[in-house]
């Protein structure tokens, strides 16, 4: 449990971490001055590089490529295939099977099978148009019933298991079972993919990339251009929004505007269209979820057997950590005493699936709601009655993984906090009224909990490095392998920088993230950017600090405690300083104000093989109450409230933070009602632009929308100023919106499961309606 | 003749001469000023990361309007004032709504910002708004946001949309109404040559002069559609003619018998009458779009493109709306669903154009209702749209006028559906039924991305039960999720 912070509570008193400043860069957003790759001055003879296609192919041999009115369109400087890959043709994560360009073989709708050079941007779009090329098409693999057929996979199948299910289950008094199809979704940062590569001396490359991810890109580029990494920089001040689609996404686009610029000797910028984007690049994973459940009378979970079917698209890329993922959290919050979680990546001619907000894990989560949820309908309990019910305790506080949820208090603690806040029963009994007084419109009403696993599950991703400078007149070089995204990851460090010299926050200075000063980052992902990125860049001030100590303890003979930094200040003693002159003093006795600052997350350990060990630095909880009203003759929905808390540890700034449970949120409930990826018959993605694929509005959120941060002791572990990761947890909160909606077709016919799959669009929802109103016709 | 497009930008005329017949207001700031504080987000007037702000004069005020600059075409702005995000700063200090979204914690990442700032100075500037979260989110409902979920921002606009306007905008107006005024001029435009031209008419004859003269020319009116003609199918449009200078072609007349619109009368500027006329085509023409596409696109274009799709055309028809076209020789009038022949296909021949609408008043004894089926309820384009217009005697139905989009290739009368209700006793549901089954038989609907074939006939059916059960007397209340209605329906006459 918890202990007690006695070292930070007689500190002297927090000047800039935990509180609530702006987002370093809220002003120049305000005014348009905040810079994206687009925005930046181009260099003199930059060319534009836009990718090629073949317009309606799937899945089939090159044929013929007939790139000539390509050739001679007008700005053409150059055109690209994989001929002209100078090293190697490939941008995966790892596994080697992601070409920059078709190798002959269309693997996916949308490949890329060539690039256009040209003058203009619109040049090279129109040009990319002309191109002849034929495809001799085959049959492709598109669903996961197809793959099952086919027996394709990217990776083998892989599992959990615990006690033994197969007595279990059969012992449990009441059996349930099902399946419920959980949709995609489109990431939609608002800045699209771009890169801008510009040539430098002995074969340099320096890109600007608007990636999670600068050192993957940096390797991608020297491995498609056959040259040392070191030849290589990326470099990213900011994008218009990741969500785990610039992670592995990027690469290709920076590979694609660093081979028209090792081709051409120019700068060049590739920036993809938003249909071409939507087209082109992964989307969150979308299963199949065949579930079996045992349970008693009172609602405690037996045994549970679950399959997770995964279309993971036509290559690895991130899979294997996704869908790991997927099982870690296939638990929610429950204790499940017998349990088998299978999973099976298929390989489908499709997009490769990749990072989304939760990789993984909202899909497992939200299978656990359900069986939940199939258990309080059987029993005509409330489902929240049978949520704690199954809640990890001081008893059962195993995972299936072997980490024990240590912390389960909080949870417990939380959701109690959350029943109360939302005044759940008797807005349990409005609903129950509502509805029996309403003959179209019903209501529903779900409280449903979160715990999510923070740290890569990829081990050695779990290291961050920092590069800080103290400069002469006092102020402060700040950089730090972590991007910026928009999560505020750059404010939160440098408030922790600013509270480590006792400097206000004007005197440090926010660089970009740049594979020169930082070497060999893991990518800003798994919510972990803070808690590595900052402890990093704190250890190195501290270095700093602890250098100016040592040589003002000497020089004034008085002890270290004696002496305090504070409001661009240091206190030796009664005397005071300003930094700059303490700065100056050191340097001219020749002492290093310069420190990289390396931190790797203590304590973890994984045993795949096995499937056992502490995969997770902790935990991060929360809980949401939504209550949703539905029109069962149109499915038409509204979400009337959400209530939300959540734990955040102690937050490193809590009007950050707060956006952070906001945004994430929202867009857990897009996931789970409007947006909906659809292919057609053929494979070929129909709805790839904002005016088919329907993220959410300022309208669809709540009126009545209560966020709170959860009040606790902090975080037990010693991560930085005890705060918790934030970033994709409250995605999963949107998991109340999707019960509510099944709460309310569940009215309609007591006692019956609705068979609602995700995301819960005004048709999906009218499917449900009809289907249960047609089980309670016939029975 | 004037071979020129003029327009204030910062307290500046600017007047061009090259104009391009595709060129966007997007790319003139970004190419040619390398002002890029204006994004790009989807390049099809979707997500608002581009928008800007218009003021033109409307009754002798100064009127700021959000635009999507990515599909506006440069011509168009002609005469307006252009406002982008680099010009709401003032002696270093930041606008109120500026201020807000900081103060409130309204940005994450950023990109979309500028658009969402340069919506909410349109907002701050509009008179006569009701300050609530509803006022709010409608203004907003053309500018996505993927990070914050809305929340902050919804709330920075409540802080600073609703005071009186003061800002550098509202000290200098006496001066930009007076600069705007000397813009205006009633020459023809015609920048280029006869192979590939901006053009813009002052006079619906010299348009019928030039449309004759260029039959292969390209009208465009709000660009709302024909913008991504451009941006996306990449077309190669080089005779552009558009329409927004034509003197009285954006009229709104209301009369005793109706509402005359004129082919250039975009939705906002036709809400009001709309919504006077029957409170669901205020609540339909809310969610046409989004305040960008209302402030640039108009309800002749919604209707002249054809598209099976439009929100509009389905109650236009039910409301028994008719057509003006014109052509060098020739006027003409015709009911609106005669205009709709085919997919894609509409009964206008060459040369000729949709100058007007006419669309009546209901009598005293009918009700009408719409409604509009979307994955999502703003900014969508409908899966299924319905309009229902009932002639009530004494409680039963002596006529129905039934039309649906999205159930075929054309907006479409359901035939059937209108003759079978005939004589149907509101009191009594089960002479309903002929007209439901009736239904069935009036369409053969397709699967999309938006819905399926069995969702449309099955939403279809609905909303004619919803209308039913409405003027029947069961509250919107009992029936409608969305509480978003200007006003209740009177119990059918």
């Amino acid at each position: 449990m918890t202990e007690p912070l006695e070292q930070e509570t007689i500190e002297i008193p927090l000047k800039h971490v935990r509180k609530s400043l702006p987002h370093d860069s809220a002003a120049k957003h305000v005014t348009g001055t905040a810079t994206y790759i687009d925005d930046m001055p181009e260099a003199i003879g930059t060319l534009h590089v836009v990718p090629g296609w073949a317009k309606q192919a799937v899945r089939g041999k090159i044929q013929s490529l007939d790139l000539s009115d390509v050739q001679f369109s007008p700005g053409v400087v150059a055109v690209l295939t994989a001929d002209n890959v100078p090293g190697t043709n490939d941008c995966s994560s790892g596994f080697g099977d992601d070409p920059v360009l078709a190798k002959g073989e269309i693997l996916f709708y949308g490949q890329v099978v060539f690039a256009v050079v040209a003058k203009t941007r619109d040049q090279a779009r129109k040009a990319a148009q002309k191109a002849r090329i034929d495809v001799a098409e085959i049959t492709p693999i598109l669903t996961q019933e197809d793959a099952v057929d086919a027996e394709t996979i990217v990776l083998p199948d892989y599992q959990f298991r615990r006690g033994s299910p197969e007595t279990g289950m059969p012992a449990a008094e009441e059996i349930q079972s099902g399946s419920m199809r959980i949709g995609g979704q489109e990431h939609f940062y608002l800045e699209g993919q771009i890169a801008m590569a510009v040539p430098e001396e002995d074969g340099g490359m320096l890109v600007y990339s608007s990636t999670q991810h600068p050192t993957e890109v940096q390797h991608t580029i020297a491995k498609v251009l056959g040259v040392p990494d070191a030849r290589v920089t990326a470099e990213v001040r900011r994008m218009g929004g990741g969500f785990g689609g610039k992670e592995s996404q990027a690469n290709q686009w920076a590979s694609l505007a660093a081979l028209g610029a090792h081709a051409t000797g120019k700068a060049c910028k590739c920036r993809l269209d938003r249909d071409d984007d939507m087209i082109m690049t992964g989307k969150r994973h979308d299963f199949r979820v065949d579930w079996k459940i045992g349970h008693d009378a009172e609602g405690k979970i037996r045994a549970v057997d679950l399959e997770f079917l995964s279309r993971c698209g036509y290559s690895v890329d991130l899979s294997l950590g996704v869908n790991d993922r997927t099982l870690f959290h296939a638990d929610s919050s429950y204790f499940y005493p017998d349990a088998l979680i299978r999973s099976r990546r298929l390989r489908t001619d499709t997009v490769s699936n990749t990072a989304f907000r939760g990789f993984g894990g909202p899909q497992g989560m939200l299978a656990a709601e359900r069986m939940i949820d199939a258990i309080a309908i059987k029993l005509g309990k409330d489902p929240l009655t049978v949520r704690k019910l199954n809640f990890y305790n001081g008893d059962h506080n195993l995972t299936p993984f072997g980490m024990p949820v240590e912390e389960y208090e909080v949870m417990h603690d939380l959701i109690d906090t959350l029943e109360t806040s939302s005044d759940y029963w008797a807005r349990r009994e409005a609903v129950k009224e509502f509805n029996a007084s309403n003959a179209v419109l019903k209501k529903g009403l779900a409280l449903t909990p979160i715990k999510f696993g923070i740290s890569f599950t990829l081990k050695h991703l779990n290291q961050a490095g920092a590069l800080v400078h103290l400069y002469t007149d006092g102020s402060v070089h700040l950089n730090h392998g972590g991007t910026e995204m928009g999560q505020g990851l750059y404010q939160k460090i440098a408030q922790v920088v600013a509270e480590e010299f006792g400097v206000t926050l004007d005197k440090v200075r926010i660089t970009a993230t740049n594979t020169s000063k930082v070497p060999n980052t893991g990518p800003t992902a798994a919510s972990s950017g803070t808690d590595l990125n900052a402890m990093a860049a704190k250890l190195a001030a501290k270095k700093i600090k602890d250098r100016l100590v040592n040589f003002l303890s000497e020089q004034h003979q008085c002890k270290a405690e004696a002496i305090h930094f504070g409001d661009n200040k240091v206190l030796v003693g009664e005397q005071s300083f300003s930094l700059a002159e303490i700065a100056k003093q050191a340097h001219m006795v020749r002492i290093q104000m310069s420190h990289a600052g390396y931190y790797a997350t203590p304590g973890i350990t994984w045993d795949r093989d096995n499937a056992t060990g502490r995969p997770f630095f902790y935990f991060a909880f929360g809980g949401a109450c939504s209550e949703v009203t539905i029109d069962t003759m149109t499915g038409e929905m509204t979400v009337d409230r959400v209530d939300i808390l959540h734990d955040v540890g102690h937050s490193l700034n809590p009007a950050i933070d707060i956006g952070q449970i906001e945004g994430g949120f929202v867009q857990g409930m897009g996931w789970l009602t409007t947006e909906e990826l659809v292919w057609d018959d053929k494979g070929r993605l129909r709805t790839h632009a904002p005016s088919t694929y329907k993220i959410p509005t300022a309208s669809d959120i709540p009126e009545d929308f209560n966020v709170n941060l959860y009040e606790g002791n902090g975080n037990p572990e010693d991560t930085i100023y005890r705060s918790k990761a934030v970033g994709e947890p409250p995605v999963m909160l949107a998991n109340s919106v999707f019960c509510a909606i099944n709460d309310a077709v569940a009215s309609l016919n007591p006692g019956e499961l609705p068979d609602l799959d995700a995301p819960a669009t005004p048709e999906t929802i009218m499917k449900a309606v009809r289907e249960i109103r047609q089980r309670k016709a016939s029975s | 003749m004037r071979d020129t497009i003029r327009f204030l930008k910062g307290g500046d005329v600017v007047e061009l001469t090259d104009v391009g017949s595709t060129e966007t207001v997007l790319e003139y700031l970004r190419l040619r000023r390398l002002e890029t504080g204006t994004k790009e987000g989807c390049g099809e007037g979707d997500c608002g990361a581009c928008t800007v702000a218009l003021g033109r004069l409307i009754d002798g005020k100064m009127v700021y309007q959000p635009v999507n600059s990515c599909i506006q075409l440069l011509g168009m702005i002609d005469g307006a004032e252009l406002v982008t995000v680099e010009d709401l700063v003032q002696d270093k200090r930041l606008h109120p709504v500026q201020q807000a979204m900081l103060d409130l914690h309204g940005s994450q990442c950023g990109f979309c910002t500028p658009g969402f700032i340069m919506t909410l100075f349109t907002l701050y500037h509009a008179t006569e708004v009701e300050k609530s979260r509803k006022t709010v989110t409608e203004w907003l409902a053309g500018n996505l946001c993927r990070c914050t979920g809305y929340r902050p921002i919804v709330d920075a606009a409540l802080l600073a949309c609703f005071e009186t306007a003061d800002d550098a905008f509202s000290w200098r107006a006496k001066e930009t109404r007076e600069q705007i005024r000397a813009l205006a001029d009633s020459r023809d435009i015609f920048i280029g040559d006869s192979d590939g031209f901006f053009a813009s008419p002052a006079s619906l004859d010299g348009l019928a002069a030039l449309y004759d003269q260029h039959p292969d020319a390209t009208l465009v009116a709000g660009a709302t559609d024909v913008g991504l003609w451009i941006t996306k199918q990449m077309r190669d449009l080089p005779k552009m003619v558009w329409l927004g200078r034509i003197d009285g072609l954006d009229r709104v007349e209301e009369t005793p018998s109706g509402v005359l619109l004129g082919a250039m009368a975009t939705y906002q500027a036709t809400e009001a009458s709309m919504t006077r006329l029957s409170p669901d085509l205020g609540e339909l023409w809310k969610r046409i779009g989004s305040k960008q596409v209302r402030a640039s696109g108009t309800v002749g274009g919604n209707i002249a493109n054809g598209s099976p799709i439009g929100d509009t055309p389905p109650a236009l028809i039910a409301l028994g709306a008719t057509l003006e076209l014109q052509s060098a020789t020739d006027n003409r009038a015709l009911s609106l669903e005669e205009f709709f022949i085919g997919y894609g296909k509409q009964d206008r021949s060459p040369g000729e154009f949709v100058t007007g609408l006419f669309v009546p008043r209901l009598n005293s004894n009918q009700a009408f209702r719409c409604y509009k089926i979307s994955k999502r309820f703003d900014q969508d384009i409908s899966s299924v749209m319905a309009a229902f217009r009932f002639t009530v005697d004494e409680g039963v139905i002596t006529d129905a006028r039934i039309a649906y989009g999205g159930m075929a290739a054309t907006p479409k009368r359901a035939a059937g559906a209108e003759t079978a209700l005939k004589g149907a006793i509101l009191d009594d549901p089960a002479t309903w039924g002929a007209g439901m089954q009736a239904l069935a038989g009036d369409f053969t609907p397709m699967t999309d991305m938006r819905a399926s074939a069995e969702y449309r006939n099955e939403t279809a059916r609905a909303l004619l039960a919803k209308a039913l059960m409405e003027i029947s007397g069961t509250p919107d209340s009992d029936l409608r999720v969305l509480a978003k209605r200007e006003a209740d329906h009177d119990r059918a006459a």
